[in-house]
């Protein structure tokens, strides 16, 4: 029983983790349509950057919030320039621009910080707790505490202020909210900027304790795109519950199922699969009702 | 000019396009170039094939897959261990291949009905990641002789012999297979135009644009789609089979099978959508851009020595930013564009000509 509880804290840990990204994808599909092959490598590029502070000996903690935000200029920057030309245009179109920033980021960034493993300082010490023989290590802590972060943040700036209201209104509908004179493309710009600046903080967490590379971010980003699917793409409390799922049944078939190699990516898969297929727009999606 | 004199012009500039073809695809690659050479095109042809069947489905259908790279490899599956375990000649696996893909690509597009747009993209994403896994467990491990993960072992060189029957000028087994390839390149071209022109094809096209219009004229919605799902599947499975005589293995991880999908979804959407031809040069282009990308790149650059390291590291970087600007300035592809531009090029031409008559 200890050991079941020890890995669904590690599950809820890693949860965190995909869940923090599936936000991030989610906030720029509400708001632009657009399924971002590029969020894992922007977060990667992200990473990258907290390794390049650090090294010239800034605390971790300001190397990250730096990195944030450079983050949130950076991704209002993109829409703004790389995805504002093609807004209008067919989604597979939008698809393939966002697999070429998807390439480009990830060659730009080893290229400029080299390809070789780094390693990131821990930014907080690594320790493990034992209440009632349950392991709980601080990775676990953090990664839930930034995630409950996120989401007490994200909530009280899309609810409590006017630039939430305004943001919420292009999310549900662009044209109507710019007849009422809201910033629209503005708006577009932070969904962008806050999924930038969330998932480098994400991937800076998951990444200080195995080292950083150029394929760091993509089966996290799997995960991640797995956890915005059987959430719903355009449901942030989705987003979220579906992360933690993913990451306890992932962990829950390492420790049980280990007869098959790699077996840790097929079940929670398997289950995005089955879900899919009862509930099309995923567990709290909305369904689109077409007029005829 | 009379309709008349157009139409004739236009047979004659197709017949003399496709005699150039001919000649330069059927005679002057195989015959007077190095196998290197000849073994790129015919991963060309196979790339095309496989992005022409993901046209079908995504192009004229509106299905967006991106895990195409498992019937591919499914494909590929079969015909190595067949050739491999069981001496089949190629030519007999292709049948075999075109069955089973065809079978499974049922098998996963009735459950594919119910999702819709990325959710679908996202559930066929599930199915490039799961099957190397699938493979890992199921394929038999005295076909891997040689293998790490998930490899049929290489094949013989003598089962990859070009067959007695085929005419001498096949001779090489570069021959053979760049002329497998292109046998199957033009069957599955021309197999698809006819497709996308008959009744079939309309259906397709009438459920991508609007489901509930489509079923009130009473086309049979599920069956369309369930069909079209199979069919590119097909095409695909096909594609992987040739990729064994080029490739002279087989082979599947997780990150090739999802890069194989890509790779399938990029070739339809620069060469074109939903037409005929542009998915088949999109390929082609794929598969030279990444080949030629880091050997053209200069050592120099103004003041800025580059290293071969850092100039394999680069390539992607420029393939992502010249996908990027295609998209900007030929969104529908190029041949879509293409034909686009030319359009109004003749519209303008016949406009001026016309334009003093009509004062």
């Amino acid at each position: 029983m200890s050991l079941f509880l020890t890995q669904l804290m590690n599950g809820i840990g890693i949860g965190a983790v995909y869940a923090s990204l599936a936000l991030a994808l989610v906030l720029v599909f509400r708001t632009t349509g657009i399924l971002n092959f590029a969020q894992g490598e922007m977060a990667l590029y992200s990473t990258y950057l907290v390794w390049f502070f650090t090294v010239r000996s800034v605390p971790v903690w300001i190397a990250i919030l730096l990195a944030m935000a450079i983050s949130f200029v950076g991704g209002a920057a993109i829409e703004r320039v790389l995805i504002r030309p093609v807004e209008q245009a067919s989604p597979l179109v939008l698809v393939i621009v966002t697999i070429g920033m998807f390439l480009a980021i990830n060659s730009i960034a080893q290229v400029q910080f080299g390809n070789d493993i780094k390693l990131l300082p821990r930014a907080y010490p690594n320790k493990t707790w034992l209440p009632g023989n349950v392991q709980i290590s601080s990775d676990t802590l953090v990664l839930v505490g930034v995630l409950v972060a996120e989401c007490v943040i994200l909530y009280l700036v899309l609810n409590r202020t006017r630039i939430g209201l305004a943001f919420r209104a292009v999310a549900s509908n662009p044209e109507s909210s710019r007849l009422v004179g809201v910033p629209v493309g503005r708006m577009l710009m932070l969904g962008w900027a806050m999924a930038a600046a969330i998932g480098a903080l994400a991937g800076a967490l998951v990444i200080a304790p195995v080292g950083l590379e150029g394929a760091s971010m993509q089966e996290i980003l799997v995960y991640a795109f797995a956890a915005a699917a059987l959430g719903g793409f355009d449901s942030p409390v989705g987003a979220v519950v579906a992360g933690l799922i993913v990451g306890v049944v992932g962990t829950m078939t390492t420790q049980y199922l280990h007869v098959v190699h790699d077996i840790e990516l097929v079940v929670p898969l398997a289950l995005i699969l089955v879900v899919l297929l009862f509930r099309p727009s995923g567990l709290f999606g909305s369904t689109r009702v077409e007029r005829v | 000019m009379t309709a008349d004199r157009i139409r004739i012009v236009r047979a004659v500039v197709a017949i003399a396009l496709v005699v150039a073809a001919a000649y330069v695809f059927g005679w002057y690659i195989p015959q007077f170039y190095e196998s290197t050479t000849t073994y790129l095109w015919a991963e060309a042809f196979y790339i095309g094939v496989a992005a022409m069947g993901l046209n079908l489905l995504t192009g004229y259908n509106g299905q967006v897959s991106i895990g195409h790279g498992a019937f591919f490899g499914l494909g590929m599956y079969t015909t190595a261990i067949l050739m491999e375990s069981h001496n089949w000649p190629f030519v007999a696996t292709l049948p075999v291949v075109a069955l089973i893909t065809f079978g499974v690509g049922v098998l996963v597009g009735f459950p594919a009905l119910r999702v819709k747009g990325l959710y679908l993209a996202l559930v066929t994403l599930v199915l490039a990641v799961l099957f190397p896994e699938l493979t890992n467990r199921f394929v038999p491990h005295d076909l891997c002789k040689t293998c790490g993960t998930s490899q049929v072992g290489e094949l013989a060189r003598s089962k990859l012999r070009p067959p007695s029957w085929v005419p001498h000028f096949v001779g090489a087994n570069d021959q053979w297979a760049y002329y497998a390839a292109l046998v199957v390149a033009v069957v599955g071209l021309v197999v698809l135009a006819l497709l996308v022109r008959s009744r079939f094809g309309r259906a397709l096209i009438a459920v991508r644009d609007h489901e509930a219009a489509a079923e009130t004229v009473g086309i049979n919605i599920a069956r369309v789609k369930v069909i079209a799902f199979a069919t590119s599947a097909l095409y695909a499975g096909v594609a992987g089979s040739c990729f064994v005589l080029v490739k002279r293995l087989a082979t599947a991880s997780s990150v090739s099978t999802f890069q194989l999908s890509i790779e399938f979804l990029v070739a339809v959407v620069i060469g074109g959508t939903a037409t005929v031809l542009g998915p088949f040069v999109g390929g082609v282009i794929v598969v030279f851009s990444g080949r030629y990308i880091s050997e053209s790149f200069p050592s120099t650059l103004l003041f800025w020595h580059i290293d071969d390291s850092v100039k394999n590291l680069l390539s992607p970087a420029i393939y992502g930013i010249g996908l990027i600007l295609l998209m900007y300035v030929l969104p529908d592809g190029i041949v879509g564009g293409g034909r686009r531009v030319g359009i109004t090029a003749w519209r303008n031409l016949r406009r001026r000509k016309r334009a003093p008559a009509a004062r």
